[in-house]
């Protein structure tokens, strides 16, 4: 018999520390829906999505119940749209509406891949996309989208920086009306990975098979509550009971994964080894922060304890499944983790501060609110900030920023649900222009020479 | 085929025969059963075979918590034997 307090302590994790699966993602590729009919290409995406993920929903509601662990998100990603749309020469939108129809029909609450990989350049096709966000983030309701704009490989394109700094802008003010939710479904990324499941910035890259299962595991209300057995034992100990924990988290995630693949008839691909918040009580990553000992997260010491945490995290998860991929780390969505709402609202949490964490983690400047007058060659300058720091890291790093449009400070936005709500926070305003008009591309970072 | 089932909740006569005879109904196979009480606090934990059951498991996983939970007064969580083996062993 399976050692009762083994059964639990897994029952413990579920029923009270929030442990779950965040996400079952099946990437699908588009790339043979291309076709320089819209009509035709569209209604190949539509019949493709529906048809590969009819089963998706509902093979994962049967092993939440099997498992008894909740499966938070099932979600779809799918080829980089500018990619397929190219061929049509005229405004991707229809592609979005046709992922919105096609996620609605199979019931999945997000899809992924409105999206364009322009860290070297622009083709055509890459432009029209990107110019359509805001109208297809505005007129889809489950539709994301992301952008690529630098890599460690080929540097920075500081004008894909500037046109995305107005685009979310512009992603904003068309969703005024959903409190500019527009915005919080568009990532711009450096280093963006071709297998991450979660959304926003979920896209199938070129390199992956046809059809894939990738999972997301998730969380922190696990961790923290690990930790809060050992309120004086020493650092070295404490990234051990991290390690143990997420081993265990992981463990479920690979067994989740690969019962959905031989059900679904579909490749496995990747655990995710992220910790992903909710808003829910006990599910912060700032939480597990201020466990290992900071009376507030945002606080000196911030960035250290977050980098321990971020490495033990995959450590534990390495050796709990076959093989590891996406963003794979500790996530500090704003909005989204009620540690991080109180971090920000008490002014302990600056964004200087997220941007140092970014430096140690997964993965950016993730669901923050700022000023709705923002101009964006300061989102913009935010953003080339951002890739800054993933292209010199060899890290992904992204930008899910969110102007709330008529708002200042000490004003919050307010999704509700997994998105939560974020208190709007202050910028420079000193101007970044002249720099972001400049336009060009940054140059690769040198690898060699470290010190 | 193997399921764990944990019933935890207020100590009171004939549990143990309430949730073996639910599982009788659907022909699961009760193999091993551990019980404690501990300050009046009952925590029973059941291995039950699932490979004949005669409807599909995880209906039986929603039947049997449901019936905890509005006729018993007790949380009965039903969950394959996988995940504690997966989580637990290397």
């Amino acid at each position: 018999m399976i050692n009762q307090y083994d059964i639990l302590e897994t029952i413990r994790m579920i029923q009270d520390d929030c442990l779950d699966i965040r996400t079952i993602t099946m990437g699908i590729s588009l790339l043979d829906c291309i076709d320089p009919d819209i009509d035709k290409a569209c209604k190949k995406v539509y019949d493709k999505i529906t048809c590969k993920a009819k089963d998706l929903v509902s093979v994962g509601e049967q092993i939440e119940k099997e498992l008894g662990i909740p499966i938070i998100n099932k979600r779809i990603s799918v080829t980089p749209i500018a990619m397929i749309s190219a061929a049509c020469k005229c405004s991707p939108v229809p592609f979005a509406k046709a992922m919105d129809e096609a996620a609605k029909s199979v019931g999945v609450n997000l899809i992924g891949g409105y999206s364009a990989l322009v860290q070297k350049g622009f083709s055509e096709g890459d432009l029209e996309l990107i110019e359509s966000i805001p109208e297809a983030l505005a007129c889809t309701e489950r539709v994301c989208s992301s952008v690529n704009v630098g890599s460690t490989k080929t540097g920075i394109n500081l004008d894909a920086c500037r046109i995305m700094g107005r685009i979310i802008k512009e992603a904003a003010e068309k969703t005024v009306d959903k409190q500019c939710f527009g915005a919080a479904k568009l990532v711009v990324f450096c280093n963006a990975v071709d297998d991450n499941p979660f959304m926003a910035g979920a896209f199938h890259g070129v390199g992956e098979p046809d059809c894939m299962i990738n999972v997301g595991v998730s969380g922190p209300g696990v961790v923290r509550a690990a930790l809060k057995k050992y309120p004086d034992a020493d650092i070295t100990k404490i990234a051990d009971v991290i390690k143990t924990i997420s081993y265990k988290i992981t463990r479920v995630g690979q067994l989740v994964g690969m019962m959905a693949s031989k059900r679904l008839g579909v490749e496995f691909g990747i655990v995710d080894l992220s910790l992903a918040p909710t808003p829910a009580v006990g599910d912060s990553v700032a939480h597990i922060l201020e466990e290992i000992g900071l009376e507030q997260c945002g606080t000196h010491g911030t960035t250290a304890c977050l980098a321990l945490l971020n490495d033990a995290v995959k450590k534990g998860g390495v050796m709990a499944c076959s093989r590891i991929g996406g963003l794979s780390g500790a996530f500090i969505p704003v909005s989204e983790d009620a540690g991080m709402i109180d971090a920000a609202v008490a002014g302990t949490l600056s964004i200087e501060k997220l941007e140092a964490m970014t430096a140690v983690c997964s993965v950016g400047l993730d669901m923050i609110v700022v000023p709705g007058d923002t101009e964006p060659d300061t989102l913009a300058a935010i953003i080339a900030d951002e890739a800054a720091i993933g292209m010199v890291n060899t890290k992904t790093t992204a930008v899910r920023i969110i102007p709330a449009i008529g708002m200042k400070e000490g004003e919050e936005l307010d999704w509700g649900g997994l998105f939560g709500k974020g208190p709007v926070m202050p910028l420079r305003t000193k101007s970044p222009s002249r720099f972001i008009n400049r336009g060009g591309q940054i140059p690769a970072p040198l690898h060699s020479l470290k010190n | 085929m193997r399921a764990v089932v944990t019933v935890i909740g207020k100590d009171a006569v004939g549990i143990l025969a309430k949730v073996s005879t639910e599982c009788a109904n659907y022909n699961a196979n009760v193999i091993e059963v551990t019980q404690s009480v501990i300050e009046e606090l009952f925590a029973m934990i059941m291995l039950v075979d699932i490979s004949k059951l005669n409807i599909d498991f995880a209906e039986m996983a929603d039947k049997l918590s449901k019936k905890g939970e509005e006729e018993w007064g007790l949380k009965v969580i039903v969950m394959h034997e996988d995940i504690f083996n997966c989580m637990h062993h290397i």
